[in-house]
C-alpha cells in the first residue's frame, strides 16, 4: 500500500516522469498561491473521480461486457462529477470555493485524472488501492506544481540566455528537476 | 485553392499547436522515444481531430450552443475509442508501447481548442484543410523530437542504426535523451529554434516589402 503511494508520488511522478498534466503543469505555476489552488483541486477531483469510476466499471461495464465505452463513460463522469463539485461548493462551502472555483472547470480536461481512473482498472488495482494510488499521484501532481511555481520566482529576477527566454527555460527547469526525481528511483524494490 | 493552402499553412509553423500555442504537450513528450511512436501517435491524433471537425462542422447549426461542451466531448470521446480499438487490433505493440495515451487522445486540448474555436465556425471543406494543418504541425515536432531523442538516446532511426551505418562505431548512446528529463530539455530547445524561425520569416517577409515599397 506504501509502495503504491511512493511510486506514485515520487518515483512515478506524474508530471515529472510521465509528462501527464503538462498544459496545467506550465499554465498555472506563474505563482506559488495558484499553484497550490490548483494542485488541492486537482487532488481532490481524481479522488472522487475514482471513487465514481472503480465501481461504476466493476459493478456496471464489466457485468455488462460494454468495457469498451469505458473512454466516452469516464469523460463523461469526470466532467459531470466537476460540474456537482462546483455547484456543491458554491451553495455550501464559499470559502472553498473562492479559493479553487476557478480552477475547477480547467480540470475536465485535465489529463491526469482521466488517466488514474484508466490505470486503476488496467493494474487491476483494488479499490483502496486505487484510492491510494489516485492520493499518490495528485500529491505528486501538487509537489511538482509547487517546485516549479517556486523556481519560476527565482528565474524572474535572474539573467536567462536570450534564446530560452520565456517558455523554453521553464521545460530547461522542468527538466533539472526531473533529473533530481530520477534519484528517487532506487527508493522502493 | 489559396485560402485552403493559407488554412492549411497556419498549423505547421505559425499556430503550431505544440510550439506556438502550447497545447497537447503531454503525448507530445511521453511518447517521443523513438520515431515509430512517434509517427502512430501523430496519425491516431490527426484521425480523431479530423473526424471530429467534419462532424461538429457539419452539425454546427443544430448544436444549441450552451450544450455544445458535452456534445463536443461525446463525439470526440467516440472516434478516440474508435482509434484506440483499431490500434489495439492492427498494431497491438504499438498500441502497448503507447500506452495510457491513446485514449488521452479525448482529453487532447488541440482538439477540444481547434473545435471550439474553429470548426463549430467554419464550413466543412476549411475545416479538413484546418485539420490537416494542426495534424500534419503535431507529426513534424512529434517525429523532430523522437527522432532527435532515439538517434542520441539509442544511436538509432526509427529502429535504423545511423551511427553505425555513417562510421561512427565507439558511439556510446546517451541514456539521457531517452529518459523523461531528456525529454524535457530536448523540447525547450525545439520551442526556442521555432520562436527564431518565426522571427526570421517575419523579418524577411519586412525586408521583402521594404524592397517592393522602395
Amino acid at each position: 500500500m506504501i509502495k503504491i503511494f511512493i511510486i506514485a508520488l515520487l518515483i512515478n511522478n506524474v508530471v515529472l516522469m510521465r509528462f501527464l498534466a503538462l498544459c496545467s503543469y506550465i499554465g498555472m505555476t506563474s505563482d506559488v498561491g495558484q499553484s497550490v489552488g490548483m494542485g488541492f483541486a486537482v487532488t481532490f477531483v481524481t479522488v472522487l473521480a475514482t471513487a465514481a469510476t472503480w465501481p461504476l466499471y466493476h459493478f456496471v461495464l464489466a457485468p455488462l461486457n460494454i468495457g469498451f465505452l469505458q473512454i466516452l463513460v469516464f469523460i463523461l463522469v469526470i466532467a459531470a462529477l466537476v460540474q456537482l463539485v462546483e455547484f456543491y461548493l458554491k451553495k455550501n462551502v464559499p470559502g472553498l470555493y473562492a479559493a479553487m472555483g476557478i480552477y475547477l472547470p480547467l480540470i475536465t480536461t485535465n489529463c491526469a485524472i482521466l488517466a488514474v481512473t484508466f490505470e486503476n482498472i488496467s493494474y487491476k488495482y483494488s479499490f483502496i488501492e486505487s484510492v491510494v494510488y489516485s492520493v499518490g499521484v495528485s500529491a505528486g501532481y501538487l509537489l511538482a506544481m509547487v517546485l516549479l511555481a517556486g523556481v519560476r520566482e527565482r528565474i524572474k529576477t535572474s539573467p536567462i540566455p536570450k534564446f530560452l527566454q520565456g517558455t523554453p527555460i521553464l521545460f530547461v527547469a522542468t527538466s533539472l528537476i526531473a533529473v533530481a526525481f530520477m534519484g528517487f528511483s532506487g527508493l522502493v524494490k | 485553392m489559396n485560402r485552403y493552402w493559407k488554412i492549411f499553412k497556419q498549423g505547421i509553423i505559425n499556430e503550431n499547436p505544440l510550439l506556438m500555442l502550447m497545447i497537447g504537450l503531454c503525448s507530445a513528450l511521453a511518447v517521443t522515444t523513438n520515431v515509430q511512436n512517434g509517427v502512430g501517435m501523430g496519425l491516431a491524433m490527426t484521425f480523431v481531430l479530423l473526424f471530429s471537425e467534419i462532424i461538429i462542422s457539419a452539425f454546427r447549426k443544430v448544436i444549441p450552443s450552451s450544450a455544445r461542451m458535452p456534445i463536443f466531448i461525446i463525439i470526440i470521446a467516440a472516434f478516440t475509442t474508435v482509434i484506440d480499438l483499431v490500434m489495439k487490433a492492427y498494431f497491438p505493440a504499438l498500441s502497448k508501447s503507447m500506452g495510457v495515451f491513446i485514449p488521452l487522445i479525448v482529453v487532447n486540448c488541440i482538439i477540444m481548442g481547434r473545435v471550439e474555436a474553429y470548426s463549430y465556425k467554419q464550413k466543412v471543406v476549411d475545416c479538413v484543410f484546418d485539420s490537416f494543418g494542426m495534424g500534419l504541425g503535431y507529426t513534424w515536432v512529434l517525429v523532430g523530437i523522437a527522432a532527435f531523442r532515439e538517434l542520441l538516446g539509442n544511436g538509432t532511426v526509427a529502429g535504423f542504426p545511423l551511427f553505425e551505418k555513417l562510421g561512427f562505431v565507439g558511439f556510446q548512446p546517451i541514456l539521457f535523451f531517452i529518459l523523461p528529463p531528456g525529454g524535457f530539455l530536448v523540447f525547450a530547445l525545439f520551442i526556442s529554434f521555432n520562436i527564431w524561425l518565426k522571427k526570421r520569416m517575419a523579418k524577411s517577409a519586412k525586408a521583402i516589402a521594404a524592397e517592393v515599397a522602395a
